[in-house]
């Protein structure tokens, strides 16, 4: 049918295509590895941080670059997933088999109800909308005295698999967090290829034309908002483990502008640039913040001229670097 | 809950609602007519309100002050209007997004460099800095009530400008269609850069005037700058009319729903878990009314966008 034709799928995986993403996933794999050999004792907990918000990255991606829809609150739902596992550490539930459905639970309950509203406005609405709901959490969790309030609270422990102490070890968790960015990926990927995924292009480019071709584009794009408000909850789930306290600051709008920005910074709508951005954005952070305390005053200029200069994300100016070397 | 209690935080509602609105005022303008998602709006309230203790250390004088970080407010938005902005308006909300925020890590972090992190204060003119009986037992603080009527009056200006004047008709025809003024031959451009000077200037002034009794830190523009979302969105976008009312609407619902949360759920839940869920309660009440009011009319109650 028509969609097929106007949204093909991707040419079915050319090997060069997927250097990028092989190369990226089989990097994560080795860095514990090589780690203790280059001296930097915080490289598997940093290495693991990326991961995490490259999961929370890659679900806005699919959002972002294949919805069009800009979501501004996305950090809500990674707090979501980290107070589900922090609070339910708070009454003794610690076995990831509650903890992590809890999480993944709470933050798409979030994203179908915030969802069913904010999907009803369009543009600049839609992203005030995201952000007025993000902020709801933010003050939410700010107020809630039992748990912390402002200061946060401190999870005892790592979330347990049947009593048995899976994420104790950094560089476990490491791995299982890994593995969890790799499923994410994989599933992102795989739901931008299928039908589902062509509708939601579809609507990004024009949505009457959809809704005339017959699709119901409000109900396949709260489905997108849910899949990847579930996600980012995953994020966090994996976040309280890995930092072991959860905070109202893991959701404030800044946290919500960053996520977007990484996922702008390594190239919208590739899922392989979330990942990269995630990483630049993180490794930027880290590496700036050790000459100065006010390192952001050098990167917000270096945002801006990315925009003004370097469209697309690194990605972007990647494959026009290749380009034009491959023209001699 | 007395009387004087909720005259008194009445009063305090209107003023923030004041505040809201000079803020949000600029704001619904650059949204409405250039169609550009400003981030860097709430930084310019808080450079207004350094600017102006800036001045203060070097004249004395509160009015010299103001009107020198007026004047300074307004050259800093026209640069970055020139520098930044004006090379966006044409890509699309993901860039502005981007571009402002990276404004804003610059800006925040900038003051913190310049003037640290601590928080400073600006003296109120000796005039104005007492207070006043409204009623029996009624004090009221003059200064609050100053920025009460500046903001009345700069609503009522501004009334006049964009519904009596030829540039306040080009800015309404601006915010219903931009592309057809500038087929009929408008210099959208200059209009662009008038309409985002001005709103710069009013949120300076905005901060200017609430630095006497708020401090003065590098972080007070991001919380303002929500606030003034959520009354332009719910005012609608690029009305002025409607950003007017829902700042009023927005600084009273959330100074009273702090003042009395706990007060009104005691009787319903008990004083103990009152204490509890009221602050939350309180601190959500804008946002779940911007949630009623964009799921009954998903445009804002004063859309400006004609189709």
């Amino acid at each position: 049918m028509a969609l097929a034709e106007a949204f093909p799928a991707p040419p079915r995986a050319s090997l060069r295509a997927q250097i990028l993403p092989i190369g990226i996933f089989l990097a994560l794999a080795i860095l514990p590895l090589v780690a203790p050999a280059t001296g930097v004792g915080y490289l598997v907990s940093l290495g693991a941080r990326i991961m995490i918000f490259a999961i929370a990255a890659v679900a806005l991606d699919l959002l972002l670059g294949y919805g069009g829809l800009i979501s501004f609150g996305h950090a809500a739902f990674i707090g979501l997933g980290a107070y589900a596992v922090g609070i339910l550490a708070a009454h003794g539930f610690t076995d990831m088999l509650i903890a992590l459905p809890a999480a993944l639970a709470i933050s798409a309950l979030y994203a179908f109800l915030t969802g069913i509203v904010c999907l009803r406005t369009k543009g600049v609405y839609f992203i005030m909308i995201t952000l007025a709901f993000g902020q709801m959490v933010y003050f939410t969790a700010s107020s809630l005295a039992p748990y912390g309030g402002d200061d946060g609270l401190t999870i005892a422990a790592r979330s347990t698999l049947l009593g048995f102490p899976l994420l104790k070890n950094d560089r476990a968790l490491y791995y299982v967090v890994l593995l969890c960015l790799l499923g994410s990926y994989l599933f992102c990927r795989a739901l931008v290829a299928s039908r589902f995924g062509r509708v939601l292009r579809g609507a990004k480019e024009n949505a009457v034309r959809m809704e005339t071709v017959g699709f119901d584009v409000y109900r396949f794009q709260l489905t997108g908002y849910v899949i990847a408000g579930a996600l980012a909850g995953l994020s966090g789930f994996m976040l309280a483990n890995a930092t072991e306290f959860v905070s109202p600051a893991y959701m404030s709008w800044q946290r919500s502008g960053e996520l977007i920005v990484m996922v702008l910074l390594g190239g919208l709508g590739t899922l392989n640039g979330a990942i990269i951005g995630t990483a630049a954005y993180l490794l930027t952070e880290e590496w700036l913040s050790g000459y100065t305390e006010s390192w952001k005053v050098i990167f917000g200029p270096v945002l801006v001229l990315v925009v003004l200069f370097a469209r697309g994300g690194l990605i972007g100016l990647a494959s026009a670097l290749t380009r034009r070397l491959g023209r001699g | 809950m007395s009387t004087t209690l909720l005259v008194v935080q009445t009063l305090n509602g209107l003023q923030l609602g004041v505040l809201l609105f000079l803020i949000a005022a600029g704001l619904t303008l650059v949204f409405g007519v250039m169609d550009f998602i400003n981030l860097a709006h709430g930084v310019q309230y808080m450079l207004g309100a350094y600017l102006a203790v800036a001045f203060y250390g070097v004249t004395g004088s509160f009015v010299a002050a103001l009107v020198l970080a007026l004047a300074a407010a307004l050259a800093f938005g026209l640069l970055l209007e020139f520098a930044v902005f004006r090379q966006l308006y044409d890509r699309d909300h993901l860039d502005h997004v981007m571009a402002t925020f990276g404004i804003i890590l610059f800006l925040n972090h900038g003051v913190k460099m310049i003037w640290g992190a601590a928080p400073l204060s600006l003296p109120m003119p000796e005039a104005l800095s007492g207070s006043v009986r409204l009623a029996d037992g009624l004090i009221y603080p003059v200064w609050r009530l100053v920025i009460i009527a500046s903001g009345l009056i700069v609503a009522a200006l501004l009334y006049v400008l964009v519904a009596h004047t030829r540039i306040g008709m080009l800015v309404r025809a601006g915010a219903t269609n931009a592309a057809m003024v500038s087929a009929l031959g408008v210099n959208i451009r200059r209009l662009f850069m008038i309409v985002f000077g001005f709103g710069t200037m009013l949120a300076g002034f905005a901060g200017i005037m609430i630095a006497p009794i708020l401090s003065v830190d590098p972080g007070m523009g991001d919380t303002v700058l929500i606030l003034a979302f959520v009354v332009i969105v719910i005012g609608g976008i690029g009305s002025i009319r409607g950003a007017f009312l829902a700042a009023l609407l927005i600084g009273l619902v959330d100074t009273l729903g702090r003042s009395f949360a706990v007060d009104i759920l005691r009787p319903i839940m008990g004083p103990s878990p009152a204490r509890t869920v009221g602050p939350a309660v309180a601190s959500m009440l804008i946002y779940l009314l911007m949630a009623v009011v964009l799921y009954l009319r998903p445009t804002g109650l004063f859309p400006a966008k004609g189709r």
